[in-house]
């Protein structure tokens, strides 16, 4: 096509979200007055008008097909009023202003087989990335390893019975686009990367290639005549961030690209400040298609959670009141040297204290 | 061409179990679709994907698809295995903004399906991590002829590479009690002044907005975002006495004295005997538990504003980093205040622009220059609540300590008298 046919594009943005909005959702903006939760996946909203709204949350396989969005916009168009929200997990919300509806809505998703829930103190529906379906990096699959677990964490899903919500991500790379989360679940490299010379020189920027590792473990070198890079496989921490730049420098291996498992991620200002994630878990085998090692470690985890921590203890709020030698006692977890931290700031993560429970 | 089926044994499994399975989806575009080209791709797609279950790899590389005019948005995907698997040898991904707040209708969702499976493979993800509309597999020319369809009625792609990226709110006051800001107005006044470089990536890496209505943080902003902007309110928080007592009757004053009153992390509130509740709001630290516990009788109060905290991201390349306050408060009620707040930003990322370096995230550069370096670069002063705790170490020149000090009674005095 000639250049002159080429259609310029309307850069018009972020659409406006309130072209979209359910009309009681709409009317009482920024009117809200509480909220109660009758049974799980369901959520009614009570606004200072009075207006009410019944909200009805359900998991989905989160990559869809056009079948099954259809399947869900259908539902949403009989039981609620055609107007369908998504959490920032992935799930999928319909809205009515008729209590009536509820119950025939959960049956109609219910019956097209999708799962409602994840309501208050639900196991959410595990928030996750690409993976090897569409990602150019990643050591593991995503959606697979996701369906594996929640699979196996459908009643947590569904019943809403832990002490405070739990919110579960997984991560391919150490990137970790997952994000934070109570438990998470991220690729652990554990060897440095195969370098293919034959073809460094010509596909990798090798300076910018130097620059993005984390330890100064690459540096620039004439492999068989050819210009390359190598690395210090004594200072490498294996963590994959060459890569990206530098497809030659394979990082990702069959055996050696691993799972590891963090915990106690929270993003919320409640009680305490947020907090980063911990390892807990690591050499735990990428094993599909059902990752079951990893699924196992996750139930144990939770389980652990669920007999020990209060009522609206987060995970990590539960351990920082049990202390971390409890929570290795409690998981049967191995506590290794590399939990220890090393990295910058390690510092403030030791124990300056006789703070010791015994 | 008739299309070819590959065995998949391993994906197989992941049409077992309770859970929805996204195999059992693509199986359905690939058997039951009345277009013969998705039929073909998602087949491809499937035998690429076993491909990679059995030998524990991924198959895609990047490579350069953009749409005319634009030098973002599209997630270029070629197969590294198209001999095996040539159907699905293209499979690029085209990231489109969300309407603020994450609100759809079911009529423009058919629509969008419509026009998705004219071009791509029919696979579609709400949302990505960054907060994108994932359309899923198309090749080169169809990414152009999807995005000009969708274009003409009201989406426009969002950002990939090192730019301004797609910028995500909670539902907030759509349907929140705890709302205390318009999210959606925040996320839309920010992210659109920015158009140019949402799809123009010329960035030292990427800046993302995130927008969360209360210190909840649903959103996830203070960890995720570089520009993280989350409501909170700084009069006293509404307590309906009678709710109060009504909860504590309901629960009885043991869970109220071990849920409510000792979880707060500042011991600011008080059951009193007659099961009424007092706080000391001058030191409530808006931590939200309290409010989450009992969403009936306890409320944000009416002068609603914003905290604003740069610099979070994840692991790459210095460890994960938290976004620190830069603006304590802020009021947004006025066009004014928002453009304000916008010219706060369009400060943040020139300065960003100038000083990174390659592959560096606002935090990162903060950890590098400094805090106070950083603010006098986009013109903000020093506040006691940027920081946890006031310096530890004295190895540090301090010759200005006069002028400093004298600016810091100069505001204070200027504050007083407005």
């Amino acid at each position: 096509m000639a250049l002159a046919d080429m259609r310029s594009p309307i850069e018009s943005g972020c659409p406006d979200g309130f072209q979209y909005m359910h009309p009681v959702m709409r009317r009482n903006f920024g009117l809200w007055k509480y909220h109660e939760h009758p049974r799980p996946g369901v959520l009614l909203h009570v606004a200072h008008s009075g207006d009410k709204i019944w909200t009805v949350k359900a998991g989905t396989q989160r990559i869809l097909d056009t079948f099954t969005l259809r399947k869900l916009t259908e539902i949403g168009d009989k039981f609620a009023d055609g107007y369908i929200h998504f959490t920032l997990r992935s799930n999928i919300e319909y809205m009515t202003d008729d209590e009536s509806k509820v119950e025939p809505l959960i049956k109609a998703l219910e019956d097209a087989g999708f799962v409602v829930g994840g309501t208050a103190n639900s196991v959410a529906m595990i928030s996750h990335t690409q993976g090897w379906l569409h990602c150019d990096i990643p050591g593991t699959d995503a959606s697979g390893v996701v369906k594996s677990m929640m699979d196996e964490l459908i009643d947590d899903f569904k019943n809403c019975d832990m002490p405070n919500r739990v919110h579960i991500t997984t991560s391919c790379c150490q990137i970790n686009c997952g994000g934070q989360g109570d438990i998470a679940i991220n690729v652990q490299h554990t060897k440095p990367p195969k370098i293919n010379h034959d073809l460094v020189g010509n596909i990798c920027e090798r300076p910018t290639v130097v620059a993005r590792c984390p330890v100064a473990a690459i540096r620039p070198a004439m492999v068989d005549g050819k210009p390359s890079l190598e690395v210090d496989e004594k200072k490498c921490i294996c963590c994959g961030a060459c890569f990206p730049p530098c497809p030659p420098m394979q990082i990702n291996h069959p055996e050696h690209s691993k799972l590891a498992i963090w915990v106690g991620g929270n993003h919320s200002n409640a009680r305490s400040k947020p907090t980063f994630q911990r390892l807990v878990a690591a050499g735990v085998p990428n094993n599909p298609p059902r990752w079951p090692e990893a699924t196992a470690i996750v139930k144990q985890i939770l389980k652990a959670y669920k007999e020990g921590a209060k009522d609206w203890e987060r995970i990590n709020d539960w351990i920082e009141r049990i202390g971390w030698p409890r929570f290795f006692e409690v998981t049967g977890l191995p506590f290794t040297k590399y939990h220890i931290d090393n990295w910058r700031g390690a510092r403030n993560s030791l124990n300056a204290s006789t703070h010791i429970r015994f | 061409m008739a299309k070819k089926i590959y065995e998949t044994p391993m994906l197989d499994e992941l049409e077992k179990g309770p859970w929805p399975s996204f195999i059992s989806g693509f199986k359905r575009l690939r058997d039951e679709h009345p277009d013969e080209r998705i039929n073909t791709v998602v087949s491809g797609l499937l035998g690429q994907l076993e491909h990679s279950y059995e030998t524990r790899k991924g198959y895609w590389k990047g490579g350069t698809v953009s749409v005319f005019g634009y030098g973002g948005g599209i997630i270029p995907r070629f197969s590294e295995v198209a001999e095996a698997f040539p159907e699905s040898k293209e499979f690029h991904t085209i990231r489109v903004q969300p309407p603020a707040g994450n609100h759809y209708t079911t009529d423009m969702l058919n629509q969008l399906c419509d026009s998705w499976e004219k071009y791509g493979s029919g696979l579609i993800t709400f949302h990505g991590q960054t907060g994108n509309i994932m359309f899923i597999g198309t090749d080169t020319d169809g990414t152009q002829e999807f995005f000009d369809d969708i274009n003409e009625y009201g989406w426009d792609l969002g950002g990939a590479g090192p730019c301004v990226r797609t910028a995500m709110s909670c539902v907030g006051g759509a349907r929140c009690e705890q709302s205390c800001c318009n999210e959606h107005a925040i996320h839309r006044h920010l992210v659109n002044e920015f158009v140019d470089d949402v799809h123009r990536p010329a960035l030292p890496y990427k800046f993302k907005f995130k927008v969360s209505g209360c210190p909840n943080d649903c959103q996830n902003s203070i960890e995720r975002a570089d520009f993280a902007v989350i409501g909170t309110w700084r009069d006293e928080m509404k307590i309906d006495q009678d709710e109060v007592k009504a909860f504590v009757e309901a629960k009885g004053r043991d869970y109220v004295l071990d849920n409510v009153t000792s979880r707060c992390p500042t011991n600011c509130i008080k059951l009193n005997d007659d099961n009424t509740m007092t706080v000391d709001n001058h030191e409530c630290v808006r931590c939200m538990h309290c409010l989450n516990v009992m969403n009936k009788a306890l409320s944000p109060g009416d002068d609603k504003g914003v905290t604003v905290l740069i610099g979070g991201k994840r692991t790459l390349k210095i460890g994960d980093l938290m976004g620190t306050v830069v603006v304590p408060f802020k009021k947004l009620e006025t066009l004014e205040d928002y453009e304000e707040l916008v010219e706060l930003a369009s400060e943040m990322i020139d300065f960003f622009a100038e000083n990174a370096l390659e592959h560096e995230r606002t935090g990162e550069m903060i950890e590098r220059i400094g805090l106070v370096n950083y603010l006098e670069g986009i013109g903000v002063e020093v506040d006691p609540n940027m920081v946890s705790a006031p310096r530890q170490c004295s190895y540090v020149r301090m010759d200005g300590w006069d002028e400093e000090a004298e600016k810091w009674f100069a505001r204070k005095a200027e504050q007083a008298a407005s």
